[in-house]
């Protein structure tokens, strides 16, 4: 017995030792690498959201032979922490990576984890929207990233509603009551007349964001990266807009679960939208509401919020490799069948004028020509420069203030107090 | 049979090995050295792992919090200049002040509640006892982020229920994540659900430790039952008592999904930073903006210090005060 309990005991120490032992060899493994230059067996390629290349991968793939595997991750903010981990592990990144505009400039503060795109593809810079085309490069001149969509923006608006408070439906005659921002508060506030006074928009951060891309050249930023919040002209128009509209505001800000509640229970009558917001917008409202929601154009015309590009990781084994697969993936005729997948809006000249594109009427929004409308728009969109905490600023210090104003928590002196004040220390230290 | 491969016994069968006491010695010495060191081996994996993935991670984020460090581009050596940083940072406080006011808002009613429940569910006069038992461990198995959203969804402004319940008595619908009480009350009704349960379970294990006589005799002396349990049931509970305040403390400092997704994952926790809790501010700091690692791994420290402190101060009061 005895013996038994001893050589037991030993047995457990010996498969202990093993386990340990193994645990640790197996840390100390890696991979092996391939000799760079080699053609590769499988390129990576990492998006969020739908950016509608399923079948433009397959197709690529048979032509050159090299299998592509795509990762796709359904939102930004799962996105994000995943790219950081590999950027500063210098591990995991895939070799062909979606930047979105929010978080491209921070990417871009330190151009060196990225491939200098110049030298591997042949010349496209006066293919694409030019102002789309020179955010892709960093400050140090490396391009580092390939255009691929655009969030231009456009009115997405209940016509039951306006109906019911004496408003226009058809969508000519909506986009012709707000050539301007003056416009479209006018429309606001007959439409609260009208309807015993509901809200018209959902918030004034969302008005905020419509205005402030439509200011071209510096928001928060200028040409060399400092701070100008407190004095910047398009910061001040998009807040002087933003807060005058507080009286037709439904105080629902983006994302919240007031906002998503509200498009069913019609809170609110009007949201900015850009094209991939048609579908969110959809989901929200549900099929109950299908046909109710139409498409206008955007007070003081054009208007951008969100849109990506692709980037070469410099850790990508395969630098030459993949940057042949991103220029292929944003050519005009990609882009053309991307949207046609899922939606993303074009930023090749050439697709912006393709026929199928232009034709494309949406079924939930009244069959609304959205390609059209989405088209016209993002011609009128005016090139910015967008810092490198851009997005903070954006999210962390302006649309706090402007909700803390909009909720009556500070008048607008303090507001933009509070604006100016967390402007400054976003990432500054 | 002889299975070892370790000591190789002769069969059976054979006859006796000559060297008797050599074997006799290597056995003994196989028997010391197995004695001796193989506590150690059984203990290695949790060391192993402890280092992996909880020393190694300390060191590194102390180190990373004497430096400017930008997530993914360059770093220097500035030597304590985050922690001063952090002394005059009105947003560190301010995520201190929301931290502590949390913690008290759900902690103290949480253990007052537990204790009391726990009291009930120790009566001998209770029927299923075990159903209730159960039941009340419920809320903790469900997870975090289900709770946090369905109580979101609770404190709408515009369609919430608890707005709909205080529009029937009167009260003006309160906008619960535009005030710093009512985003702190709505926070710790989270977290109260979610850990009153639990917090109940272990008091209960505390209670039926105690041994029976003492009731026995207490009640056979005249003691009501309430005397019993001030004199006989939180003496006794003591040491449970300090266990669960010290987790609950290590738990209230380290706060952030409920407030995450209470404020629909903004992680400056309200337009006025009235919810931020520290371990938001950390994660802000640390992870948010790529820029200022460094600063966030200063403040994964100073949360560190102050769960310390808090929980020492913690471990003496209920020491002083339950003898």
């Amino acid at each position: 017995m005895r013996l038994t309990t001893r050589r037991t005991r030993l047995a457990a120490v010996a498969l202990a030792a093993i386990t340990a032992v193994g645990g640790l060899s197996a840390c100390g493994n890696d991979d092996d690498e391939p000799a760079a230059g080699e053609k590769p067996a499988k390129l990576v390629v990492d998006t969020f959201g739908e950016m509608g290349y399923d079948e433009l991968v397959k197709q690529y793939e048979k032509e050159t032979g090299i299998k592509v595997e795509l990762r796709k991750t359904a939102q930004l903010g799962e996105y994000r922490p995943k790219l950081v981990r590999y950027l500063a592990t210098g591990k995991g990144a895939a070799d062909v990576t979606a930047l979105e505009e929010g978080i491209l400039n921070e990417f871009k503060a330190n151009p060196r984890n990225w491939a200098d795109l110049n030298p591997l593809v042949a010349d496209h810079s006066t293919e694409y929207l030019p102002w789309k085309w020179e955010l892709g490069k960093a400050p140090d001149g490396r391009l580092i990233g390939l255009p691929t969509d655009v969030g231009s923006l456009a009115v997405c608006y209940r016509k039951d509603l306006f109906q019911a408070a004496g408003l226009p439906t058809e969508r000519d005659q909506v986009s012709a009551l707000w050539p301007d921002w003056n416009g479209f508060h006018e429309a606001g506030k007959k439409y609260k007349q009208g309807s015993g006074g509901k809200a018209f928009i959902d918030s004034i951060t969302a008005v905020s964001n419509g205005v402030l891309f439509q200011q071209g050249s510096d928001l928060f930023y200028d040409k060399e990266n400092n701070i100008i919040a407190d004095t910047s002209p398009a910061v001040k128009a998009a807040w002087d807009t933003a807060t005058s509209m507080v009286d037709i505001s439904a105080k629902a800000s983006t994302w919240s679960p007031e906002w998503s509640g509200g498009f069913k229970q019609g809170t609110f009558a009007a949201t900015f939208c850009p094209s991939w917001m048609l579908g969110i917008v959809a989901d929200n409202s549900g099929a109950a509401n299908k046909g109710k929601w139409d498409v206008a154009a955007v007070p003081g015309g054009g208007g951008n919020w969100g849109g990506s590009w692709l980037a070469v990781p410099e850790q990508s084994k395969y630098q030459k490799e993949a940057a042949k697969l991103a220029e292929f993936l944003t050519n005009a005729t990609s882009q053309v069948e991307a949207f046609k997948a899922k939606g993303p809006l074009p930023t090749n000249l050439e697709a912006l004028k393709n026929e199928a594109f232009l034709s494309y009427t949406n079924e939930y929004f009244s069959n609304a020509p959205t390609g059209k409308i989405f088209g016209e728009s993002v011609s009128k969109i005016q090139p910015v420069h967008l810092g490198p905490k851009h997005q903070a600023v954006k999210e962390n210090a302006l649309e706090p203030a402007l909700r803390a104003f909009e909720n009556g928590q500070a008048d607008k002196g303090k507001a933009w107090e509070q604006f100016t004040k967390d402007a400054k220390t976003q990432g500054a230290f | 049979m002889s299975l070892s491969a370790t000591t190789a016994p002769p069969s059976p069968a054979a006859p006796p090995p000559p060297d008797v006491t050599s074997r006799h010695r290597r056995r003994y010495l196989l028997n010391r050295l197995d004695l001796k060191y193989s506590p150690y081996l059984y203990i290695a994996p949790f060391f192993l792992i402890f280092g992996a993935f909880g020393l190694y991670p300390m060191v590194r984020t102390a180190w990373m919090s004497l430096h400017d460090w930008d997530m993914i581009g360059d770093h220097s050596f500035i030597g304590f200049d985050n922690y001063t940083r952090l002394l005059s940072d009105e947003y560190f406080w301010n995520a201190l002040v929301n931290t502590f006011g949390i913690f008290a808002l759900s902690t103290i009613p949480q253990l007052l509640f537990a204790l009391f429940l726990a009291n009930l569910l120790n009566r001998t006069f209770l029927r299923a006892k075990t159903f209730f038992r159960m039941a009340i461990f419920v809320p903790n198995v469900v997870s975090v982020a289900a709770v946090a959203i369905v109580f979101g969804m609770l404190f709408q402004r515009e369609f919430g229920l608890f707005n709909w319940l205080l529009g029937f008595v009167g009260v003006e619908a309160v906008d619960w994540d535009g005030n710093t009480w009512s985003s702190w009350t709505a926070i710790a009704s989270m977290v109260n659900w979610r850990w009153t349960g639990y917090n109940t379970l272990i008091l209960l294990a505390g209670m039926q430790a105690i041994p029976k006589d003492l009731y026995e005799a207490a009640a056979i002396d005249g003691a009501s039952q309430w005397r019993q349990f001030w004199q006989i049931t939180l003496p006794m509970l003591k040491p449970t008592f300090i266990f669960v305040v010290i987790l609950s403390t290590i738990g209230g400092m380290q706060l952030f999904t409920e407030p995450l997704l209470f404020g629909n994952g903004n992680i400056i926790g309200g337009n006025q930073r009235e919810f931020q809790t520290l371990a938001m501010y950390m994660y802000e700091m640390g992870i948010v903006n790529l820029n200022t690692a460094g600063y966030g791994a200063a403040v994964a420290w100073a949360i560190f210090m102050i769960i310390v402190l808090v929980s020492l101060f913690n471990f003496l009061l209920v020491r002083r005060s339950a003898k």
